[in-house]
């Protein structure tokens, strides 16, 4: 064998390896969809998708989630728009940007620990969805902020020039040109942070709580069952999982808990692919196409 | 000119700082929060932080007398361990998967792998773990002849596929930086897709590698619930990849809420949170400096 | 009638100097056209007329700009002088909006909201700036749509829209095809009935084709500046001679 033998089969081999290596992630993210979908939808257990089953747990996690981003909305993109358009070089940004990182690398259960103790411990309350939704805001934080911030960024200058020209403020600027350009990128965002807080259960586990008792007829929204009041506990689908693992006392749990995941993964397999579908349809029109 | 919209513009601007005050403060809030609650351990218990960190002996009490043992090595060793484990198995296979998107089949990859990766960045930790316990465990036990399935492997190989998709898409980022020049000098002398990605691709690619790694690592570390699913949470040191043990998250997680508050053994687990707190700044610290050695070589 | 009087205007750029003490009157409803090779320092001039070097980091200015009677710098609103002192950039920008919404961009900054007017503010600045007819059935697409040149058009129509005093251009056309840049300059020269325009070009045929005044700048210092069909016929200067005969540049 000639030396350009030698590297044409090697090349060759290395090629098949690659295939191997993408086909095998793709395999394996099949039979893992596929598992959970046929073992949480099988064989009956769809009839646990009722109040009494993991209703509650449902309802829980979308309240949770909807609260969530209430609450870290309108902060991440504020400051996502303070380091695209208003933070001067120097060590101060650079100090914003390491705390953005930190947080962002952060454990959720650290997180979760931190909100157990400020939003539970210091406040005297029990555990409640609230305090969840705080906990799960502060993990969402730092992904709105890069992304609004990248968003931003990514805006070609030309946009905000002509508007300074025809005699705009800054405010001006941000509010009626550039953010309205980036909504796509940041509403992609969102719904990626929002299917990531579906899942969380670490940052739950001593904020939320572990346990739900919904009662669907109260009207009286301080009760502690009322569906509505935030400051009752609110187990949610991912923390169900976790917990039928360690006290599974309900006959159905494991049921359950194949059921739960089920769901989480048709929400995360639909999320993703509507976040992909939106930020290119929208990116189509406003090119004009 | 209307006055008003100048109050606007000054006014945005403070809100937006606010907004960038916050992300400050709520990040200085839990490392401060952490280091009150965690130095407990060393200050009113009086433990060393050797003692914290090298010992194996695990007995604080459950009450705010103290006197226990605060030693955290078995914990540290199996995080340590599981993490290792993982990421000898997820990198290569990572750079593997990045490598195909970019140089290989970019068409397959932008429209099979990079939504499969997405994905799987999406999966809840609680449901990898769940799928560990149901499938992996059961798995391992078959195959090995074991009492449990529960295992370092078991874990080590649920973080492996919960950090495959955060290497490789940071990867696949930095091999598609390469500028494309440096691939066509490869390609007019003769070479070999594979020696172009082996000897050119990669080398150049090699910090924004590193990174991925970085940040697969931290996620590995801080990861708890998929990990206590199925590492078995036994309080010994393993003596072979196959035996049981446990970790600083598991330990948080399952016995956060039984201690009790402010007890010696309560705080001896804000300790190690604060241990994870640590190390996830180190890796940051530590991409900073892999970015600043690259810039110095440019 | 001059509309804008420059008197000793340095420009530094941190230590560089970009400017260097230039006087010069522009004339109220004439085309004036900077040249000069690139770096003399033309388009900084022209920034300097609506402040859009406000924007940059590390600009010192010195002398006076005097707008129709005020100091541009000192004595006026920095929005004021945008709203009357309209800008069109070398690369055709217009934002990722509906044609309508473009050129209502700037009438609703300006605090116009009743439907009605805006129409036919948007009709008016679409037929002054000759694309009319090529828009008019699709005012509601994005105008990231249209070609290059009716892009430009777009963001002349844009300016004209807020109803300025002065049109700067920089460079206009020179992202453009043969075809849209003839359409922009015969644009332009219908648009000096009612409008000072200073444009900025690379193209010394452009300047001739259509300039009143030129000014000719190198190295940061006007050179020359005079009627133009002297300077490009009888340049006094010969550094100015050297330049539109193309001995260098």
């Amino acid at each position: 064998m000639t030396s350009i033998d030698r590297a044409n089969f090697v090349n060759r081999i290395a090629t098949i390896v690659f295939y191997i290596v993408a086909g095998c992630f793709f395999l394996l993210l099949a039979c893992m969809t596929g598992y959970s979908l046929y073992n949480g939808f099988g064989g009956g257990n769809l009839r646990l998708l009722s109040p009494e089953g993991i209703g509650a747990q449902l309802f829980n996690t979308i309240y949770l989630v909807v609260l969530a981003l209430l609450i870290s909305m309108p902060i991440g993109i504020l400051a996502g728009i303070y380091m695209a358009m208003y933070a001067k070089p120097g060590n101060f940004t650079k100090f914003i940007r390491i705390s953005i990182e930190t947080l962002s690398s952060l454990p959720s259960i650290v997180i979760g620990l931190f909100g157990y103790l400020v939003f539970i411990l210091l406040t005297g309350a029990k555990w409640n969805l609230f305090a969840g939704a705080l906990t799960v805001s502060i993990l969402m934080l730092p992904v709105l902020t890069t992304i609004t911030e990248d968003a931003l960024r990514s805006l070609p200058d030309s946009y905000a020039k002509a508007s300074y020209g025809l005699g705009a403020t800054k405010f001006q600027t941000i509010r009626n040109v550039l953010l309205p350009a980036c909504i796509p990128q940041i509403i992609t965002g969102i719904i990626l942070a929002a299917g990531r807080a579906f899942g969380e259960a670490a940052a739950l586990l001593y904020t939320a709580g572990m346990a739900t008792d919904i009662n669907w007829a109260s009207t009286n929204l301080a009760s502690p069952t009322n569906p509505w009041n935030p400051f009752r506990p609110g187990e949610t689908l991912a923390l169900q999982i976790w917990a039928s693992r360690t006290e599974a006392l309900h006959a159905d749990a494991s049921a359950m808990a194949d059921l739960s995941a089920a769901v989480l993964m048709v929400l995360i397999c639909t999320f993703t692919i509507v976040a992909r579908y939106l930020s290119r349809r929208w990116q189509n029109r406003m090119m004009g196409r | 000119m209307k006055k008003s919209t100048m109050v606007q513009d000054n006014a945005f601007r403070y809100v937006v700082s606010v907004g960038a005050l916050l992300m400050i403060g709520i990040t200085f809030a839990i490392g401060a929060f952490l280091l009150w609650r965690g130095s407990a351990t060393f200050t009113q218990y009086g433990h060393s932080v050797m003692e914290f960190l090298f010992s194996t002996a695990w007995a604080p009490a459950d009450d705010t007398v103290g006197g226990g043992k605060v030693g955290a090595g078995i914990f540290i060793i199996g995080s340590l361990i599981s993490c290792g484990l993982a990421l000898l198995i997820s990198t290569p296979f990572s750079i593997g998967a990045a490598l195909f998107m970019t140089e290989i089949s970019p068409r397959l990859g932008k429209t099979l792998l990079q939504p499969t990766v997405e994905i799987f960045v999406g999966i809840p930790s609680v449901v990898y773990g769940w799928l560990g316990l149901t499938i992996l465990v059961p798995w391992i036990k078959e195959v090995f002849n074991l009492q449990f399935g529960f295992s370092v492997l078991a874990a080590a190989i649920v973080l492996a596929v919960m950090i495959f998709p955060t290497i490789t898409s940071i990867a696949a980022d930095a091999i598609q930086s390469v500028p494309k020049s440096f691939r066509q000098a490869g390609y007019g002398l003769g070479a070999t897709r594979w020696q172009v990605i082996y000897q050119i691709v990669l080398p150049s690619a090699k910090s924004g590698i590193m990174t991925g790694i970085v940040l697969g690592l931290a996620r590995a570390f801080g990861e708890a619930l998929a990990v206590a699913m199925v590492i078995g949470k036994t309080k010994a040191l393993p003596d072979s990849l196959l035996a049981p043990t446990t970790n600083l998250t598991s330990a948080i997680a399952s016995d956060m809420g039984g201690a009790m508050e402010g007890s010696e053994y309560n705080m001896a687990l804000w300790t190690m949170a604060l241990l994870l707190f640590i190390i996830s700044a180190l890796c940051i610290v530590t991409i900073h400096a892999l970015g600043k050695k690259e810039s110095i070589h440019d | 009638m001059s509309i804008f009087n420059i008197q000793d205007l340095h420009l530094f750029y941190g230590q560089t100097e970009a400017l260097k003490g230039i006087n010069m009157d522009i004339e109220k409803n004439e085309i004036t056209a900077f040249i000069g090779p690139s770096g003399c320092g033309k388009s900084t001039l022209l920034k300097t007329l609506n402040r859009m070097n406000d924007l940059e980091e590390n600009v010192r200015i010195t002398g006076n700009v005097i707008f129709d009677g005020k100091n541009a710098y000192t004595e006026m609103n920095l929005i004021a002088l945008r709203y009357r002192v309209g800008m069109v950039f070398q690369q055709p920008n217009p934002f990722p909006k509906s044609v309508y919404d473009n050129i209502a961009y700037g009438p609703r900054l300006q605090g116009i909201t009743s439907s009605s007017e805006l129409d036919e503010i948007v009709e008016t600045s679409l037929k002054q700036a000759a694309i009319w007819d090529e828009v008019k059935d699709r005012l509601k697409k994005s105008a990231l749509g249209l070609s290059g040149g009716q892009q430009q058009r777009l963001c002349i129509a844009r300016t004209l829209a807020t109803k300025p005093d002065v049109i700067l251009m920089d460079e206009p056309t020179s992202a453009l095809d043969p075809i849209s840049t003839y359409k922009i300059e015969e644009l332009t020269m219908e648009l000096k009935e009612n409008y000072t325009i200073v444009i900025v070009t690379h193209n010394l045929q452009q300047a001739s084709r259509i300039a009143d005044k030129t000014a000719f700048f190198f190295l940061g210092d006007l050179i020359e500046y005079n009627d133009t069909e002297e300077l490009f016929t009888r340049p006094a200067v010969q550094k100015t001679e050297e330049y539109i005969t193309g001995r260098f540049g």
